[in-house]
């Protein structure tokens, strides 16, 4: 079995062309990961710019609403570029910046991590390109305008069903066409190794703070942490230190989208069986011969057919639990936020707090549980303000 | 002698590559004994996948245009069959990972051995993962055919060592599809992998004019050329068998050219 595995998942499956390129950005990163300047520069980052760590927000009306266990808020809406993208955009760019590289390239579904590439690319002097579904363009206008702000050139990919997977698909591309100045920011925890690592990694900051601090103000674990489910950056974000903390239930939430029973999702855990795309031997949504389903979510940032390896392995292990939300769930449960907690959260977490309604008011008031704002949702106003028949003129 | 290594034995080998089911079956078929009658020393079928992320624009909507027509490997395997009894050279797949792991590597290359299927190329297998098709694959009489990469440099000899049928050399960075200038220094990596090798090496990747096919044909033993037919079937649809008539006899020669 080939490097960078979760049990049976994960691994390596790319080009040829793209073999060493793979190699070079392992060893570059086993390198910095422990070289004492980059881990300085990197928290400073996060510190000053980014401005970490991420508030734990106690959700007081929401948790005597609901009527059960208490709620705490992960706060990643509130990091710079308004998600928990930029935690990983910071730590791969500056990698690609210690490795001589020019120029970044990335996917990006809703925009959020094509924002925060192109953000940390003006930051660090870099050149960036971001390849977006020609559809995700359409239902995410502000975003691109953004990136074009940020110095960034977005490239809207009309091959295949022009969503995400697609815009995975033409940067890969775009990567086996240049490598030598060039690093592709992936921005979840997927792909072929060594980013579902990497990417980990730069993500686990969330559990690391949470952890500290539910420790700190409560003196005890909490009992649950929820997070949505796209590639799974965030969720493994926030689950990451404590996955050994056995009595800590982690919980992914993943789009529904009409429902699992209607075909129009991207449930993979709840639908999908095992494959081998994009780099990883994981699950995918796919038909009986093997060719990757077009998918479906009222959020462009859970629209992807495939989960990252790691959190593969640990629902087969039995560690974790995925569920699926429909959109009318979370669309419900952004408007309840909104109205409860002031908070308009992104319409992708939205999933976990639907999750975490369903679930507090079964839990014990003594009991805890803790959910990852993985964004904030201006750029979803507009779309949320449609499926509810509301005409906004922007 | 590997039923693939007799495709190498004509002077210099001419092997076209045609997406199985672009835009029907039967015309995939009909295309396949036109090749095979002007000079086609060996032909790479594709079987199509959603998501081919080694093409370029060209293969990419020709899997899209044979996957609406409703072609799947099953359907592929059984045209073989039959185009099978029709051809005498060797036959190899090339697609992708996920539909042959979907299929079982066993079923699935079982039914390339009933078939009559001398080899595969799955651009997603590389070197480190190939130990997982390597075994059901041989064990079928089926080769996997590696690709050795301008940026491969100090992978070509362990690649080259423990390869089987042909190797395939690509001749430029990114993905397939035409290409007016081809500047990776080849001769030196065909070298390379002669140092360790005596299979066969052909070049692939952006070669469409017989210029380039005679060129290409001088460094290496074989040239392998994709986009340049595909394209034509793009244009012709089911009409297209004369023009790549013409196209592969025209290409065949100018690779004789280089056997001289
Ligand atoms: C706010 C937000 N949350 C979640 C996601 C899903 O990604 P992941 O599952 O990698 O966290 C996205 C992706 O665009 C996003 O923008």
């Amino acid at each position: 079995m080939s490097k960078g595995r979760f049990g049976e998942f994960g691994g390596q499956y790319v080009p040829e062309t793209l073999m060493n390129e793979l190699i070079r950005l392992e060893n570059a990163y086993n390198h910095y990961k422990n070289d004492p300047e980059f881990c300085a520069e990197l928290d400073d980052l996060l510190k000053n710019y980014a401005g970490r760590p991420s508030l734990l927000y106690y959700a007081e009306r929401m948790t005597k609403d609901l009527g059960g266990a208490k709620i705490y808020l992960k706060r990643e809406d509130l990091n710079h570029t308004g998600a928990h993208k930029i935690n990983n955009c910071l730590g791969q760019v500056l990698l690609a910046k210690k490795m001589g590289k020019k120029r970044v390239i990335a996917e990006t579904g809703a925009g959020q991590h094509g924002v925060a590439t192109a953000t940390v690319a003006a930051l660090m002097d870099m050149e960036c390109e971001v390849f977006m579904g020609k559809k995700d363009t359409e239902r995410q206008a502000l975003n691109v305008y953004r990136m074009e702000l940020l110095g960034a050139k977005v490239h809207p990919v009309t091959s295949g069903t022009q969503v995400l997977k697609d815009a995975v698909n033409e940067t890969m591309r775009e990567w086996a066409g240049r490598v030598d100045d060039t690093h592709y920011v992936l921005g979840s925890v997927m792909g072929p190794h060594p980013f579902p690592t990497m990417v980990r990694d730069f993500q686990s900051v969330i559990s690391k703070e949470a952890r500290e601090e539910i420790l700190r103000r409560e003196g005890k674990l909490p009992d649950a942490v929820l997070a949505c489910v796209g590639g799974g950056s965030n969720a493994i974000g926030m689950f990451y230190h404590f996955i050994h903390d056995e009595s800590v239930r982690l919980i992914g939430c993943e789009a529904g989208g009409k429902g699992v029973e209607t075909g129009r999702h991207a449930a993979t855990m709840a639908t999908g069986t095992r494959g081998i795309f994009h780099g990883m031997h994981s699950y995918f949504c796919q038909n009986e011969y093997g060719q990757i389903d077009e998918v479906y979510s009222i959020s462009a940032g859970l629209d992807y057919p495939g989960i990252g390896p790691e959190h593969a392995y640990l629902r087969d292990s039995g560690r974790a639990d995925y569920v699926p939300v429909t959109d009318e769930e979370a669309v419900q449960a952004f408007e309840y936020l909104a109205k409860t907690e002031g908070i308009i959260c992104a319409i992708e977490s939205a999933h976990a707090v639907a999750q975490a309604m369903k679930l507090a008011p079964a839990m014990r008031k003594d009991q805890i549980m803790i959910v990852c704002l993985s964004g904030r949702g201006d750029k979803d106003v507009a779309s949320i303000a449609k499926y509810r028949g509301v005409n906004i003129n922007e | 002698m590997s039923k693939i290594r007799e495709a190498f034995q004509n002077g210099k080998a001419f092997i076209p590559f045609i997406t199985a089911g672009d835009p029907t079956l039967e015309d995939t078929e009909r295309f396949i004994v036109t090749m095979a009658d002007c000079g086609a020393d060996l032909i790479e079928i594709g079987i199509p996948f959603s998501d081919p992320i080694a093409e370029g624009i060209v293969i990419q909507e020709a899997d899209i245009r044979a996957l609406a027509s409703g072609t799947t490997a099953d359907k592929v395997f059984d045209m073989v069959s039959r185009v099978r009894k029709k051809v005498s050279i060797p036959l190899v797949f090339m697609t992708y990972l996920n539909p042959v792991y979907h299929y079982g590597y066993e079923k699935f290359f079982t039914r390339c051995e009933e078939a009559g299927i001398s080899g595969i190329i799955i651009p997603d297998l590389p070197y480190e993962e190939k130990a997982e098709a390597d075994g059901p694959a041989a064990a079928h009489g089926v080769e996997l055919i590696s690709m050795i990469a301008p940026t491969s440099e100090d992978r070509i000899r362990m690649i080259a060592k423990e390869a089987g049928g042909f190797i395939y050399v690509v001749s430029s960075m990114g993905v397939t599809g035409m290409r007016s200038d081809i500047t990776t220094d080849l001769p030196s990596m065909v070298r390379a992998i002669r140092e360790v090798t005596t299979i066969p090496c052909a070049i692939g990747f952006g070669i469409n004019t017989p210029d380039q096919a005679e060129k290409m044909a001088g460094i290496a033993d074989g040239v392998i050329v994709g986009s340049a037919i595909v394209k034509i079937i793009e244009r012709k649809g089911s009409g297209a068998a004369p023009e790549i008539a013409e196209y592969v006899r025209k290409m065949k020669d100018a690779v004789l050219r280089a056997a001289k």
